[in-house]
C-alpha cells in the first residue's frame, strides 16, 4: 500500500433531510488524496449522515460523491471498497478473530494461503500478531479496537472511514490509540475520513478538521487554524474556552468599554466580537510591553486545578472573563487575592475577531 | 433451617421465615401445573380397563394396542409430516418477514406486521370454518398440503414475534460492517446476522413444529379421511369414551414436548 | 470552504436517488410479502368470504336473519353468558393463582427461577388435547381425585367434578395459567430493585413496598397476562368441549354443531362475526389502554 494508491473524495451539494430538518444541508468537501481529514461536531450536527453517505448506508436526498474520478452516489456500500471502523467496532461475535480479519477478503475470493498471509500481517500491523485464534469475547476493549481496525484495512482499501472509533475506551487508552492511528495512517497513508465530536481528539490526530453544525460544514482547516482563528463564535465555542467581548466600531478602530483595541487589521464589514481564549490572556505586574492590550478588571474567584489556576476576572462592562495561568505565571497569579484589581494583557496577535451573531 | 428462616429473603430485608406461606401456595400451584400431566404417564402402562393411580399390574397393552391399530400409526405419521412441513413453511416465510419488516422504512410496514399477527388474535375456529368452507370449494379439504398452509398461517405470527425479538436485541452495526466489507445484503443477512440469530429461529421452528402437531381445531375441520391427524382422532375418541390407549398417546406427546421444550432450554442456555 | 457545485446542477440526481430509495424500501418489504399473502389467502380472504354468507339467508338473499336470531333466541343469549361466565371465572382465578406464583419465581435466584419456570413451561409445550385428557382422567366419578378425597374422608360420595362447568373450569384455568404467569414474569423482572430499596430507605415497611411500589408496578403485565388469557377464553373450544361434557357450550362449540349437525353455514358465520368482533373490540380497547406491541410480544 503506497500513497499514490490513496484517492481523494469530492463532496458537492450533498444534502440529506428528514422532513423539515437538515441532516445534511448542501455540504460542498474536498477530501485530498492520502488525507487525515476529522468531521467534527456535536451529535445531531450531521457529521455520521455524512459518514454513512461515504459509506453507502444513508442515501442522500441529492448532491454528488466521487471517490476519484468516480461518481459513487448511487453505488451500493458493498461495491464502495472503503473500510469502515464502527463506534461499537460491530465484530462478529461468532467468528475467531483471523475470521473476523478473514472476512472481506473471503468476500473477494483470495486465495486461503494469500488470505492467510494478508490477515497475519494486519493483525502485527495493529500489534495483534498471534492474536488470530482468540475468540472476540476474551478481547479487551482495545483489542477489539485493533481487530476492527485491522478488518477494516487488510484488503487495503483505498479510503477508510471510522466513526467514533475510541468513543468507548477509557481516556488513557483513547489517547494511546490516538498517536497510533496518526503513526498507522502516516505508514498506510490511505485518506481517512474520522468522526468525532471530541475536539481534543480531532485536533490531535487530523491533518485537517472540517467542523459541522446543522448540516452545514462551518471551517474547514488545519487544527491549529481552527483552534486559532475560529471562524465563527459556534466554532470558538465548541472548541476549547472562550469567552467573546463584543466591541464597538469607530471610525476605523474598534473599541471595548471605551478602550481602543491594538489588532493587527480591522475586518470589513458587520459588527464584531472578540474572542479570548484563557490561556491567551496573562496578568499583568508592571513588565510587560509591546503591542498588548490592556483589560482592568476585579478578580471574582480564583480556582486550583493542579495544573493550572484559573482566576475569575469582571471587566469594565461586567463581564466575567477566565484566565488560565500555566507553570510560568504561576508565580504572577499567586500574588492575586479575590477582590483585588488586576490588569490583564492579550497581544495583538492573538486577537481574533468574529462577526457578532445574536444567539 | 432456622437460620434460613431468619435470613433476608430481598432487598427489603423481609425475611424467608416471613415467606414462607408464599413459597407453600406457589409449589401447590406449580405441583397442579405438572401433576396432571405426570400422572397421567405410570397410569398408560395398566394393565386394566381402567386407568389406575398407582397401576395395580404393569403391563404395555395399550403401546401394543397403539402400535398395532393402523389408523392409530397413520394419524401419527400425518401428525408428524404436517408439524414438519408447517415448520419447514412457517419458519422461512416468518424470518423473512421480520427481518424484510425489520429493516424496511417503508410506511405499510406495521400494517404488514399487523396483518400478520392477526392469525393469533382471530379465534382459532373461525380460522377453521373459514379455510374449510374455501377447501370444500377447491378440493383441499382431508389433503395434506390444505393442513399444512392453515396450520403455518397459526404459526407465522409465533415465528415472527419469536425472531423480532431476537432482531431488535441484534446489533444491525454487524450487518453493516459485513456490507462495508464487501458483502451483499443477502451474504451479510446469511453469514453474519442468521448465525447470531440461529436460537432464536430454531425456537421459532420447534414452535411451529408444535403449533402444528398439537392443533385441534382447524385439524378436526380440515383434516380428513387417509390425512387424519393424530389430535383429531384423539379429540373423536375423547368425545366418545376414555380409551385408556389415549393414555399411551398422551405419554408418547408429553415425551416428545418435553424434549422440544428441553432442546429449547439448553438452545436459551448456551447463548448466555 | 471547498467545492463549489451547486444550484441545479446539484440537484441533477435527485429523482434517482429517491427512486432508487423507493425500490430498496420496497424490495425489503416485499421480503414479507410471501407470508402476507398466505395469511390473505388462507385466512383474511376466507374470513371475509363467512362475513358475506352470515348475511345471506338460507335461500340466498340478502338477511339479517342470523343476526335477529341471535338477539332473540334465548339459546343464543344462554350461550353467550356462558362464554363470558367462563371467561371471566377463569380469568379471575388465574389472576389469584397467578400473580403468587409469577411473584415468587421473579423473587427466586437466576438459576432456582430457571428450574421452577419449567413447571410453568412444560404445560405450555404440551399438547392441550393431552392436559385436556389428563383431567378427564382425574376428574371422573371414578378417577383419582374422588379416589383419593373418597379415602381421606373428605367428602362421602362420588362428587361431579367433570362433565360439567366445574371440570370446564378446572381444565382451562390449568391451560390458560402459564399465558397469564410468563408476561406477568416478565413485567416483575423488569421492575429495577432500586425503586425498593428506595421505598425501604425512604421508610416503608416490606408490606408496604409491596403494595405501594411493586404491586402498582407490575400491573401492566398483569393487564396484558389478564387479556391475553381472557381473549383466549372467548375463543376456546376443546376444553369446554372435553370437560363440559355438552353441557357447557361456548360460542365455539355453538359454531361447531351449527356446522356439523345442522350445516348451518349463515348461523355459523354469524354466531363467528360476532364473536371475531367481540375479541377485536376487546383487543382494541386494550390496546388504547395499554402499548400493543407489549402485549403480543409478552408471551415469549
Amino acid at each position: 500500500m503506497s500513497k499514490q494508491d490513496a484517492l481523494p473524495i469530492s463532496i458537492s451539494g450533498l444534502t440529506k433531510s428528514y422532513g423539515s430538518l437538515f441532516a445534511l444541508d448542501h455540504v460542498d468537501l474536498e477530501v485530498k488524496s492520502g488525507e487525515f481529514l476529522t468531521l467534527l461536531g456535536p451529535s445531531g450536527s450531521g457529521k455520521t449522515t455524512l459518514l454513512m453517505a461515504l459509506a453507502g448506508f444513508t442515501r442522500p436526498d441529492h448532491g454528488s460523491i466521487r471517490f476519484g474520478d468516480e461518481e459513487i452516489v448511487t453505488m451500493p456500500p458493498h461495491k464502495r471498497g472503503v473500510g469502515m471502523v464502527f463506534q461499537n467496532y460491530a465484530l462478529f461475535p461468532h467468528m475467531s478473530v483471523a475470521a473476523n480479519v478473514a472476512y472481506p477478503l473471503k468476500l473477494r475470493k483470495v486465495p486461503k494461503a494469500e488470505a492467510a498471509g494478508l490477515v497475519e500481517r494486519a493483525l502485527e500491523t495493529v500489534q495483534l500478531g498471534g492474536y488470530g485464534e482468540r475468540r472476540i469475547g476474551q478481547l479487551s476493549g482495545g483489542q477489539k479496537q485493533r481487530v476492527a481496525l485491522a478488518r477494516a484495512i487488510v484488503f487495503s482499501p483505498r479510503i477508510l472511514l471510522m466513526d467514533e472509533p475510541l468513543s468507548a475506551l477509557d481516556k488513557n487508552l483513547r489517547e494511546q490509540m490516538q498517536i497510533e492511528l496518526r503513526h498507522l495512517h502516516e505508514k498506510l497513508g490511505m485518506t481517512t475520513v474520522y468522526v468525532t465530536h471530541d475536539q481534543r481528539e480531532a485536533l490531535t490526530m487530523s491533518d485537517r478538521i472540517a467542523v459541522i453544525n446543522h448540516g452545514r460544514l462551518m471551517q474547514l482547516d488545519a487544527p491549529r487554524r481552527i483552534y486559532e482563528r475560529p471562524a465563527n463564535r459556534f466554532i470558538a465555542e465548541f472548541i476549547g474556552e472562550s469567552t467573546f467581548l463584543k466591541l464597538e466600531r469607530k471610525g476605523g478602530r474598534l473599541n471595548f468599554a471605551g478602550v481602543e483595541l491594538e489588532v493587527d487589521e480591522v475586518p470589513e464589514g458587520r459588527n464584531l466580537s472578540l474572542v479570548v481564549r484563557p490561556e491567551r490572556l496573562t496578568i499583568l505586574d508592571g513588565t510587560d510591553a509591546g503591542k498588548t492590550n490592556i483589560f482592568p478588571g476585579t478578580v471574582k474567584d480564583l480556582v486550583y486545578q493542579g495544573d493550572t489556576t484559573l482566576a475569575y476576572v469582571t471587566l469594565a462592562d461586567g463581564t466575567d472573563i477566565a484566565v488560565r495561568a500555566g507553570m510560568r505565571s504561576e508565580a504572577a497569579i499567586e500574588k492575586v487575592k479575590v477582590g483585588e484589581r488586576v490588569a490583564l494583557g492579550l497581544k495583538s496577535a492573538d486577537v481574533v475577531l468574529i462577526p457578532d451573531e445574536e444567539r | 433451617m432456622t437460620n434460613w428462616l431468619k435470613r433476608p429473603a430481598s432487598e427489603t430485608q423481609i425475611t424467608h421465615g416471613q415467606r414462607l406461606w408464599l413459597y407453600f401456595v406457589a409449589t401447590v400451584i406449580m405441583i397442579l401445573l405438572v401433576a396432571p400431566t405426570i400422572i397421567v404417564m405410570p397410569m398408560s402402562f395398566s394393565a386394566s380397563q381402567y386407568l389406575e393411580f398407582p397401576p395395580r399390574e404393569w403391563s404395555l397393552r395399550w403401546y401394543e394396542h397403539y402400535l398395532s391399530s393402523p389408523a392409530w400409526i397413520d394419524a401419527t405419521w400425518t401428525s408428524l409430516k404436517a408439524g414438519f412441513l408447517t415448520m419447514c413453511v412457517a419458519t422461512p416465510l416468518g424470518v423473512a418477514a421480520a427481518y424484510g419488516l425489520h429493516v424496511s422504512r417503508h410506511p405499510l410496514g406495521q400494517f404488514f406486521y399487523i396483518v400478520l399477527i392477526t392469525p393469533i388474535m382471530v379465534p382459532v375456529i373461525l380460522i377453521a370454518i373459514a379455510a374449510f368452507y374455501v377447501f370444500v370449494q377447491i378440493r383441499l379439504v382431508n389433503s395434506l398440503f390444505g393442513l399444512v398452509i392453515a396450520h403455518s398461517i397459526l404459526a407465522l405470527p409465533l415465528v415472527l414475534i419469536v425472531v423480532s425479538a431476537a432482531l431488535k436485541s441484534y446489533d444491525m452495526n454487524q450487518e453493516m460492517a459485513a456490507r462495508s466489507l464487501g458483502a451483499s445484503r443477502f451474504t451479510a443477512f446469511i453469514g453474519i446476522t442468521l448465525p447470531q440469530i440461529r436460537f432464536s429461529v430454531l425456537t421459532a421452528a420447534l414452535l411451529s413444529f408444535l403449533t402444528s402437531f398439537d392443533e385441534v381445531i382447524v385439524a378436526m375441520f380440515v383434516s380428513g379421511g387417509d390425512n387424519s391427524t393424530l389430535t383429531r382422532n384423539m379429540f373423536n375418541a375423547l368425545r366418545d369414551q376414555i380409551d385408556p390407549t389415549i393414555a399411551s398417546i398422551s405419554t408418547i406427546m408429553i415425551v416428545i414436548s418435553s424434549t422440544l421444550l428441553i432442546l429449547s432450554q439448553l438452545f436459551g442456555k448456551s447463548r448466555d | 470552504m471547498a467545492g463549489t457545485a451547486s444550484g441545479a446542477g446539484a440537484r441533477a440526481n435527485e429523482a434517482l436517488l429517491n427512486r432508487q430509495d423507493w425500490q430498496e424500501r420496497w424490495a425489503l418489504l416485499g421480503l414479507a410479502s410471501p407470508a402476507v399473502l398466505t395469511v390473505l389467502i388462507v385466512m383474511v380472504i376466507p374470513v371475509g368470504w363467512l362475513f358475506y354468507l352470515s348475511f345471506l339467508s338460507d335461500d340466498g338473499n340478502f338477511s339479517l336473519e342470523h343476526y335477529d336470531r341471535m338477539l332473540e333466541s334465548k339459546a343464543y343469549a344462554r350461550i353467550f353468558w356462558t362464554t363470558f361466565k367462563v371467561s371471566f371465572l377463569t380469568t379471575g382465578i388465574c389472576i389469584l393463582l397467578g400473580y403468587p406464583l409469577a411473584y415468587f419465581l421473579s423473587q427466586l435466584p437466576k438459576r432456582a427461577a430457571a428450574l421452577c419456570m419449567l413447571t410453568v413451561l412444560l404445560p405450555f409445550w404440551t399438547s392441550l388435547l393431552v392436559r385436556t385428557y389428563a383431567w378427564l382422567v382425574l376428574l371422573q366419578s371414578k378417577g383419582l381425585i374422588n379416589e383419593w378425597g373418597i379415602s381421606l374422608g373428605l367428602w362421602e360420595e362420588q362428587l361431579a367434578l367433570v362433565h360439567n362447568l366445574t371440570g370446564t373450569l378446572i381444565g382451562m384455568v390449568h391451560i390458560m395459567l402459564p399465558f397469564l404467569v410468563l408476561p406477568l414474569y416478565g413485567s416483575m423482572k423488569a421492575i429495577s430493585e432500586d425503586y425498593l430499596k428506595a421505598s425501604s430507605n425512604l421508610g416503608a415497611g416490606p408490606v408496604q413496598t409491596f403494595w405501594n411500589i411493586f404491586f402498582p408496578l407490575s400491573l401492566p403485565g398483569l393487564f396484558a397476562g389478564a387479556l391475553i388469557v381472557f381473549v383466549l377464553c372467548l375463543g376456546f373450544f376443546v376444553t369446554p368441549a372435553v370437560l363440559g361434557g355438552g353441557k357447557v357450550i361456548m360460542v365455539s362449540n355453538q359454531i361447531t354443531n351449527n356446522i356439523e349437525l345442522f350445516f348451518n353455514w349463515g348461523a355459523a358465520s354469524a354466531l363467528g362475526v360476532v364473536l371475531l368482533a367481540i375479541t377485536l373490540g376487546i383487543l382494541f380497547a386494550a390496546t388504547r389502554l395499554l402499548n400493543l406491541n407489549r402485549i403480543l410480544g409478552a408471551g415469549h
